[in-house]
């Protein structure tokens, strides 16, 4: 009945807009609500995506926005169903958040077939802007290639140049690492060794001795989540990082190391585009966000959905109606330079990959940190054109030539 | 320096004492399965989320009453074991009656709203719980650097699952659970009130799993789904070692932790799975498991 | 104390035996069904019922095992899960038509089945769940090791293909008449078990065994039968969801997804013909109008669980029928 209602209000929206001169679009915020991202996505995200949507309307108050969201639960047949409802049904003119890769492809897909637009800034995967790139794919935040360029240049350039891994035994931890040494031995560094570890692996003991044994400058963490957390935890017990061995995190978040506190996770080495503390804009924001969810500060990921909302906002508004076609959004966001108090200014790539710099971060130690919140100290600013993946190599069938 | 398929003889040392180490949860947790199961004839499914309720407990008496390391190794357990006694008088009696399956689906039940209610209350990320003061820093043994804490978890358990032992097997009391175990209406024949021994044995197993989530709590991540997988592994433990004696799951849980630790030099993709395997093999040889009686 | 798994029978099938009146009875719910079948698209969403179809499905399997077996399995999700893997990667890398993706994976299903029954059958009871637990675990690492599966990414982009080459199945009005032709197949055959002389057997091993064994029925063989035509069955599902979603993942393959289809039948009524298919709409009902309410949907599941377990043993078709006295 209400849902009726809405699409009926959106159709009315479609067919009279332009004698109104309004534009009525509807945002879906999917994420995970509930399962092991939840703190890097969730109602975080929702929070960014209706701050974008407050702030988007001082600008332009020609457009009507209207927030929906909902919990995927990490699960590929439920994001693409609640997808497939959103696009059919409800109404839905484009997805944000996205989180977990698995997730993500499959929403691509839908997105792709109902010619929609998603703006994916929680996957890792670089598929997304690669072989299954499609029109209708922003993807904003950071892939793990990205991640790997980063931190794998970065660390060699500081004198890091031998690296021992630790992969998760599966494709994500096998790609991470694959890509990391490829890096490290560009840059002139040596890959001494690695171990698969087992996922999910509780107790990383055995593993980190291995690499204590080897003797490697850099201990690579080619895993995520409770892995990585895990890994970090017992690295300090066994006294790796006071032993001269530093911890490089691949895929680490700023709410995961604020989990695990600074007295543990001091002298970590990691990669982010986004940090709440890097400017005054990004203060601002995150201020105004901490607001409503308890004083937690905004991870990458809901940088992301912020800065994607904005920018998508800005291509409705220059389009008007024709913004219903995804294709078409997506074209114009590829078209005009993006610009937010978040990531600054930047550019989204013909793959739909959205550039812009990143930051090489070191963990403070518990002396150098002023509260719970008070995480990195930065180390390297890594340009953009030299983190993220050339657009020739990334398989895009969008890319011509 | 000798080495054994390429491995230094020193460094495997080094991963055979972790693997006693991880040894130690095996054994405390299909200890308490054991136990339980040994008198209520239940599977108890929920054993993995109080586990980590166990762990949870410690970080909750630190963070809101700041009761450190030692009196959480007392208090948690407690704290799980009154959760647990709460749970059995209330739903996992009613189905003493039934088929054993209930008392699976029902714990299974049971683990999921655990579960869920921590995940909604304090998120998927984990919180931090540091190793006591005491035990922090390590000895450097001439073959590995071992944290006092591990050697600690070692220790424990071994007490632990030890005084079990000696308590059922030596006492009275011991006695009176193990005839209840073996006939429970002659028992009460004689004046035993059995159903109160079902509670305090289903209090006592799941106190088990509490304290080795104390234990767990400083070097793994308290996080609400630690309990999740582990479970799965130690009921694999059970299967391996048979239900029917005390001492046999103990000894299994510590003898698997070493073959995990040694998978985890030679061959450590199959270390998730090695378990399993064992597990399919005793079966295929010795269907009743190591210890088992066959029924 | 007795160590067969043999739940509380179904109440109603096992006071007397089957009557004409019965007969006449299941088929006017079979043609309820099928006009059900016919008519739904019109009203529902066709992906959501696609879902639920597939889902029943398996239900209906796992209950062959569970209801008619007397067998407490928790790790259908393996058979459920490989076989999808299995359907996805040969329509998308071997580029087989539909039907014979979901054939491939149904196969597999059931080769799994064989094997895993043979080494689960050796125990009884809580053992025997435990073990099925046990060995799916082992299929879940296989599925996220190993290379073909694309690990945590899942096998995505699986085209849906034309039927036998010729009936394209990218419209989703056409996909659900071919998934509800395999629903209504795949439970008109399970109809056919349960009611046949084999499921008879089956029956009288779930409430005796000791006595079925005494008669000179080779209980083990019937055990592995039902083993593995309820997981060729869970296969089937499996294949197909894969087809409709067009990607297969670890979801499928996980503890929680056996957690699942345990839950469905439970709250269906198991060992009731018809109740898995009422179990797999509630559930698939409730997870799809629960999702926005997040982690409080494992809580909810957990306390339908325990309600079902507590007090509603019979499902809500057992209480059904044994309001109309009728089994159902």
């Amino acid at each position: 009945m209400l849902r009726s209602v809405l699409l009926a209000s959106a159709l009315g929206a479609l067919t009279m807009g332009g004698a109104l001169a309004q534009t009525a679009v509807k945002i879906g915020v999917l994420g995970d609500r509930s399962g092991v991202y939840s703190d890097i996505s969730g109602e975080g995200s929702v929070v960014a995506a209706r701050l974008a949507v407050e702030d988007f309307a001082k600008i332009d108050p020609s457009v009507k926005v209207e927030v929906v969201s909902a919990d995927h639960q990490n699960k590929p047949d439920i994001g693409a169903a609640i997808a497939r409802q959103w696009y059919d049904r409800d109404g839905v003119d484009a997805i944000m958040d996205g989180v977990t890769s698995s997730v993500a492809l499959a929403i691509n897909q839908v997105t792709r077939e109902k010619n929609k637009v998603l703006i994916d800034s929680g996957a890792g995967t670089a598929d997304l802007t690669g072989p299954q790139c499609t029109p209708n794919t922003v993807h904003w935040v950071y892939d793990t290639v990205a991640l790997a360029n980063g931190t794998g240049s970065a660390m060699v350039k500081r004198g890091g140049d031998t690296w021992f891994f630790l992969t998760a035994d599966y494709v994500f931890g096998q790609t991470l690492q694959r890509d990391t040494a490829a890096v490290v031995t560009k840059n002139g560094g040596k890959v001494v060794g690695s171990v698969k570890t087992p996922f999910p692996t509780a107790d990383f003991s055995s593993f980190l001795l291995q690499a204590q044994g080897s003797g490697a400058k850099v201990i690579g963490l080619a895993n995520a989540g409770g892995d990585t957390i895990n890994a970090i935890k017992q690295a300090g017990e066994f006294g790796i990082t006071g032993g001269g061995q530093a911890l490089a995190g691949l895929l680490v978040f700023s709410s995961e190391v604020h989990a695990l506190g600074t007295k543990v996770a001091q002298g970590l080495v990691l990669t982010e585009p986004f940090y709440w503390d890097l400017n005054d804009g990004t203060r601002a924001f995150s201020e105004r966000f901490s607001k409503q969810m308890n004083g937690r500060k905004p991870t990458a990921n809901h940088a992301g959905v912020y800065a994607g909302t904005i920018h998508y906002l800005k291509a409705v508004a220059a389009l008007k109606n024709e913004a219903k076609d995804g294709a078409k959004a997506v074209a114009k966001m590829k078209e005009i330079p993006t610009d937010d108090p978040l990531f600054g200014k930047g550019t989204i790539r013909a793959d739909g990959r959205k550039i812009h710099d990143m930051y090489l971060f070191e963990v403070k130690k518990p002396a150098e940190s002023k509260d719970a919140w008070d995480l990195y100290k930065t180390l390297a600013t890594i340009p953009g054109n030299e983190v993220f993946r050339p657009l020739g190599e990334g398989g895009c069938p969008l890319v011509k030539g | 320096m000798t080495t054994i398929f390429g491995v230094p003889t020193q460094a495997l040392f080094g991963q055979l004492l972790l693997g006693l180490i991880n040894g130690s949860f095996y054994a405390i947790l299909s200890l308490g399965l054991a136990i339980i199961f040994g008198l209520l004839n239940i599977i108890n499914f929920a054993h993995g989320a109080l586990y980590m309720m166990g762990a949870f407990v410690a970080w909750m008496l630190l963070t809101y009453l700041g009761l450190g390391y030692w009196w959480a190794l007392g208090l948690a357990p407690l704290v799980v074991g009154v959760f647990g006694i709460l749970l059995e008088r209330l739903l996992i009696a009613r189905l003493y009656k039934l088929d054993h399956l209930y008392g699976l689906l029902l714990t299974f039940g049971l683990a999921l709203i655990i579960q869920g209610l921590f995940r909604n209350q304090y998120g998927v990320s984990g919180l931090p719980y540091a190793i006591p003061a005491e035990l922090s820093g390590g000895q450097r043994l001439p073959f590995m650097f071992l944290p006092n804490y591990r050697a600690w978890v070692v220790v424990a358990s071994l007490t632990v699952c030890l005084a079990t032992w000696l308590v059922i097997e030596k006492t009275k009391l011991g006695a009176y659970l193990r005839a209840a175990t073996e006939n429970p209406t002659l028992v009460q024949a004689f004046g035993v009130n059995v159903p109160l021994f079902l509670t305090l044995t289903y209090g006592f197993g799941v106190a088990l799993a509490g304290f080795a989530g104390v234990l767990a709590a400083p070097i793994y991540s308290v996080n609400p789904n630690m309990g999740a997988d582990i479970i799965i592994v130690v009921f694999a433990v059970v299967v391996i070692g048979g239900m029917g004696s005390i001492l046999g799951s103990v000894i299994t849980g510590f003898g698997l932790g070493l073959v995990e630790g040694l998978t985890k030099v030679f061959y450590p993709e199959a270390s998730a799975t090695v378990i399993f395997v064992i597990m399919v093999l005793v079966l295929l040889v010795k269907p009743a498991g190591l210890f088992g009686r066959t029924a | 104390m007795a160590d067969t798994a043999a739940l509380d029978p179904a109440p109603i099938a096992a006071a007397r035996p089957e009557s004409r009146d019965d007969r006449a009875l299941h088929r006017r719910v079979f043609l309820g069904i099928a006009l059900a079948l016919a008519l739904a698209p019109l009203v529902l969403y066709p992906v959501f019922l696609m879902k639920v179809l597939c889902f029943a499905l398996f239900a209906l399997a796992f209950n062959l095992l569970l209801g008619y077996g007397g067998l407490l399995s928790f790790g259908h999700a393996a058979y459920f899960g490989m076989a999808s893997y299995v359907s996805a990667y040969a329509a998308k890398t071997w580029g087989l038509t539909p039907e014979l993706a979901i054939l491939a994976g149904t196969l597999v299903a059931g080769l799994l089945g064989l094997v895993f029954g043979a080494l689960a059958i050796r125990r009884q009871g809580i053992y025997f769940s435990m073990i099925t637990l046990a060995l799916a675990q082992m299929a879940f690492f296989f599925s996220l090791q190993a290379p073909f599966t694309g690990g945590e990414d899942g096998i995505q982009a699986v085209p849906r293909g034309n039927l036998f080459g010729l009936v394209g199945l990218a419209d989703d009005r056409v996909l659900y008449a071919v998934v509800a032709l395999i629903f209504f197949g795949g439970m008109l055959l399970i109809y056919r078990i349960i009611h046949s002389p084999f499921g008879q057997v089956l029956k009288a091993i779930r409430d005796n065994e000791p006595r079925a064994i005494s008669l000179g029925y080779r209980v083990n063989r019937y055990k592995l039968a039902v083993f593995v035509l309820s997981a060729t069955l869970a296969g089937l599902a499996g294949a197909t969801k894969a087809i409709v979603f067009q990607l297969a993942s670890l979801t499928d393959v996980h503890w929680s997804m056996s957690g699942e289809v345990v839950l469905m039948t439970l709250v269906g009524g198991m060992g009731t013909v018809f109740g898995p298919i009422v179990g797999a709409l509630v559930i698939v009902t409730m997870e799809t109008y629960l999702a926005q309410f997040g982690a409080w949907v494992t809580v909810i599941q957990g306390a339908v669980f325990v309600l079902c377990v507590l007090l509603f043993r019979e499902g809500i078709l057992g209480l059904l029928a044994r309001r109309l006295g009728r089994p159902l």
